[in-house]
């Protein structure tokens, strides 16, 4: 066999289980490790919609370039699932490296590849734990032989497993021994000969890493978030279980002990969504947090937020539609329903994070531009960047003051008649941006009670069908939609360099960025820009002015993001093209960077 | 009606005549029960003394949630979605605990599109007065059957109505809600008494008032009547709301027919007997009376069930004295060593 290069800190390693196994302690463990020796990694699950017995992978990515899209094929495979074993073989790169349980049957094995077979049963029996942990034991084999067959270091591991089950001794003791026990069964048995190999770097110190659906919820709470009602929809739970694991931390009022934040798991999406509204509506900071189907029952009463002027913010963590779809797997698929989203016409904000810091800075943020347009603020995020555990920057306190908006309480509404030699009314558009000032219950000022209704009516919020009311109205929420413009987080773009420019958004933002850097070592230069928020701002017009074709990357069909900017730009229609799929698992930079050459060489559309 | 407006010059303990409690002119058909029903709202409201401020409406879609515009003009309101009060409601009653919270809902909407809401808000008990004006039938969109018409009943655009209905209070205490009354819009006096002992209890307090739509279905042979009502209504017992700082009087009642339940505010709603020995703190009766009245046909009418002591959902939070809406930034936002701490933790 030819001898290749070494590969230092840039491989990916698979790991078939079944669900149910407890392979994640282990699998963490790994990431920790390798996170603690300096070395940038990401990893994600890719699991079945299934409680027990189901494949399942955990696709690790080593790259000292701090690159965090997908690859499309694996360097190392550590085969634990006889099921998935001989499908997973056929995804290994040539040279790869298998580490398989020996009690399992392979269809004959590839030649190019190096194989070694693990005595996982007799390596954990030889532990002489109590065998109903065998099965959580037999992961942490791999673990040991992995760590000798690619230098991770067993101190890190040490550090990993104390942090993951919080220094509980009863736990760390079991699989550290299984651990030990295996890398030393590796030095004895296994020759060192993977070309994969880790070594410690610098790159890791000060980061943290945690998962996006936990730095919404804590974003949140720094937000000042006050209610949160919600229903379990994956890939969306973790996000509203997060705010109750922190709200005993961080929202429990220290003098008094009292809670200043509330969560409700409603009976359903629409329930959610009611109770937000009601409470945004009586001035709490109010979210829920659910996926494509949630975002669907929710929409009437989104329509109803939007037209009577209640801030909230609803966190839709998407996954594979339409219908129940592929409810554990990625995709950027409801970014059109959010824009059209409830019936008549209506506009909403939407943000859309890339990253863990913007998780938690949109976390907070969104509640303030909601409050401050007194409108609904629809956050954007999917499964890939929710539920997965990704290396970032310490977490940013905020570095503006929480905005409440236009509230009028009992002194501010006397202020309100004398300076404006008028009474307050609800819709009036006293400041000309067509946000009013608004009361909330509990104001106990005799002209502070107003009633709310969903249908028509006046700038006093009386009952009206008089068509010259309503088109009023409903012009003036279209100015506060101009206004959210200025309000909204702006794009980041790259300097303008060529004619030819890429635009991505969210979690894609991962493989794009990558795409970018492979393009440019063949010598096409694209400009990029994230775009960060919709309504789009004057930056955005400005980059689709400067450049004569741009591709458009995301996780979906049909190019959603495409369709609303032909519709927003349509005078730049044949400037944008499509390069977008959707499978449920996130691109890979790989498949973004071989459509634009396709398309450049002439070849056409992407398949 | 049997309720000529209160002269001006009569004020109650706060100085508020009973029209600081009225609403706008209604466009409800005349006639309509929910008329006479927004009525008793106003005249409880003002006889307890509530301040207006410190009441919130919610409703749903329908002629019964359009009402809430007819009453307590002075108070805020949130005429929502169909089906969708309890939600609402439930919501918005989180930011202010000292805020009372009455609910208007149809038949229509609480028990065909809203009955996932309602049963939910029943069991959590959240504190807000529930008043189901109960007519058996569609009115704004002009006639359809709603789930709580009878099997049989015959309106002009359906024709027969072939399914069995759904009682409300029956559902209610299914869910376990903690106070479920029935009365009649044609009864106003324990309409009103009702209202005053919902609006003291600590909890979800269901009303089912059977309020005869005279556009639609006003026959009759209809459950949903006025005559049918009247001739068929069964109170379990005459009540009355005696509030906390008022002495009960208890010489018109008889000896030995009085039962007292006490308020957790210290109200006291006393029960007179009438026909049948009822005791509506136990659950067990409540469901065969239901049963019963099902069976006799009987418009069983007062207070069926009732748990003063019920945990409410406030309970199962640790919240403050100051409300929730009333929180100054740093109490709602965690200081910047917490921050640090978290970073810690994840790095």
């Amino acid at each position: 066999m030819k001898e290749y290069l070494k590969k230092i800190n840039d491989f990916t390693i698979t790991f078939g289980t079944v669900n149910g196994s407890g392979s994640a302690t282990a699998n963490n463990t790994i990431l920790r490790s390798i996170f603690k020796m300096g070395i940038p990694v990401s990893a994600r699950n890719i699991f079945p919609s299934n409680i027990q017995g189901m494949p399942t992978w955990y696709s690790l990515r080593v790259s000292k370039d701090g690159y965090m899209g997908r690859v499309e094929k694996d360097d190392i495979l550590v085969a634990m699932n006889p099921e998935s074993v001989n499908k997973d073989i056929k995804n290994l790169n040539t040279q790869g490296v298998l580490l398989y349980n020996e009690n399992m049957e392979l269809n004959g094995l590839r030649t190019d590849i190096i194989a070694f077979s693990m005595p996982v049963d007799d390596l954990v029996k030889s532990c002489g734990f109590s065998s109903n942990l065998n099965i959580y034991l037999s992961n942490m084999v791999y673990v040991g032989v992995l760590a000798y067959l690619i230098s991770l270091d067993i101190e890190m591991l040490e550090e990993s497993l104390f942090q993951h089950f919080g220094g509980k001794k009863s736990a760390i003791v079991p699989n550290l021994a299984v651990i030990n026990t295996s890398f030393n069964w590796a030095e004895q048995n296994i020759t060192k000969n993977s070309r994969y190999q880790l070594k410690p770097m610098d790159s890791t110190r000060s980061k943290i890493m945690v998962d996006g659906n936990t730095s919404a919820a804590l974003g949140a709470l720094y937000g000042g978030l006050q209610f949160a009602a919600w229903y379990p929809i994956t890939p969306a739970t973790s996000l509203a279980e997060a705010l109750n694991e922190y709200i005993p931390s961080i929202r429990t009022d220290l003098e008094t002990g009292n809670t200043t934040c509330v969560v409700v798991q409603a009976e359903d999406e629409i329930a959610a969504i009611g109770m937000v509204v009601g409470a945004g509506w009586a001035g709490l900071r109010a979210m829920t947090s659910t996926s494509g189907p949630g975002m669907c029952l929710m929409s009437e009463f989104l329509g109803l937020a939007y037209f009577t002027e209640v801030p909230l913010v609803v966190w839709d963590v998407q996954r594979v539609g339409p219908s129940t779809g592929m409810p554990t797997h990625t995709s950027q698929g409801d970014l059109t329903l959010s824009y059209f989203l409830s019936h008549g016409d209506k506009d909403f904000v939407i943000m859309l994070p890339s990253n863990i810091n913007e998780c938690f800075e949109f976390g907070w943020k969104a509640l303030d531009i909601a409050e401050e347009l007194q409108t609904p603020v629809i956050i954007l995020s999917d499964l890939e960047l929710g539920m997965n555990v990704w290396m970032a920057d310490p977490f940013n306190y905020p570095d503006k003051d929480i905005q409440r908006g236009k509230v009028l309480w009992e002194e501010d509404l006397e202020q309100f008649a004398r300076k404006m030699k008028q009474e307050w009314g609800r819709y009036l558009d006293v400041d000309g941006d067509g946000i009013p000032h608004r009361t909330i219950p509990g104001n106990m000022h005799t002209s502070a009670p107003y009633f709310t209704r969903g249908t028509s009516h006046d700038t006093y919020a009386q009952y009206s069908e008089d068509p010259e009311d309503w088109k009023v109205n409903l012009k003036r929420l279209k100015k506060k939609f101009l206004v959210a413009k200025s309000n909204v987080p702006k794009p980041e773009s790259s300097k303008p360099n060529s004619t030819q420019a890429m635009i991505a958004y969210g979690s894609t933002d991962m493989p794009a960025v990558e795409a970018i850097d492979i393009l440019n070592s063949k010598k096409v230069s694209l400009d990029y820009m994230r775009i960060r928020a919709i309504p789009f701002c004057e930056e955005i017009k400005t980059f689709i002015e400067c450049h004569e074709r741009i591709f458009v990357v995301e996780n979906n069909r049909d190019g959603q993001m495409k369709q609303i900017l032909c519709v927003e730009y349509p005078e730049h229609a044949n400037k944008f093209v499509n390069i977008s799929q959707s499978d449920g698992m996130s691109l890979s930079a790989n498949w973004i960077v071989n459509n634009i050459l396709k398309i450049i060489s002439g070849g056409g559309k992407n398949e | 009606m049997n309720n000529p407006a209160p002269r001006q010059e009569i004020v109650n303990a706060l100085g508020l005549a009973r029209n600081a409690y009225t609403g706008c002119p209604t466009s409800l058909c005349k006639g309509c029960g929910h008329t006479s029903i927004a009525n008793m709202i106003v005249s409880a409201c003002f006889e307890m003394d509530i301040q207006p401020e410190k009441i919130v409406k919610f409703s749903g879609i329908g002629c019964s949630s359009k009402s809430a515009a007819y009453f307590l003009e002075r108070s805020f309101g949130y005429n929502g979605l169909h089906g969708r009060m309890p939600s609402l409601a439930e919501g918005a009653l989180f930011a202010d605990m000292s805020l009372i919270g009455i609910g208007v809902s149809g038949d229509g909407d609480t028990a065909n599109i809203g009955l996932s809401q309602f049963k939910h808000i029943s069991r959590r008990n959240v504190p807000l007065v529930y008043i189901v004006e109960n007519n058996g039938v569609y009115g704004l969109t002009k006639g359809q059957f709603s789930a709580t018409a009878e099997k049989g009943l015959t309106l002009k655009r359906q024709g027969e109505n072939p399914y069995l209905p759904v009682d409300i209070a029956f559902e209610a205490i299914a869910a376990n809600a903690s106070f479920v009354a029935r009365s009649f819009a044609g009864d106003p006096k324990q309409v009103k008494e009702l209202i005053k002992a919902a609006i003291s209890h600590r909890g979800t307090a269901i009303l089912d008032i059977i309020s005869p739509c005279v556009t639609f279905n006003n026959q009759d042979f209809s459950l949903h009547s006025y005559s049918w009502g009247k001739g068929h209504e069964a109170p379990l017992h005459e009540l009355e709301f005696v509030p906390p700082r008022d002495e009960i009087t208890i010489e018109d009642f008889e000896r030995g027919s009085i039962k007292e339940v006490t308020m957790h505010d210290g109200s006291v709603i006393v029960f007179k007997k009438l026909e049948r020995d009822y005791d509506p703190t136990n659950r067990t009766e409540a469901i065969g009376m239901l049963e019963e009245a099902i069976r006799r046909n009987w418009l069983i009418t007062g207070l069926i069930y009732i748990d003063p002591n019920s945990p409410n959902i406030f309970d199962m939070y640790q919240l403050g004295e100051t409300p929730l809406n009333r929180l100054p930034p740093e109490k709602i936002r965690p200081d910047r060593k917490s921050l640090e701490r978290i970073n810690q933790r994840f790095g």
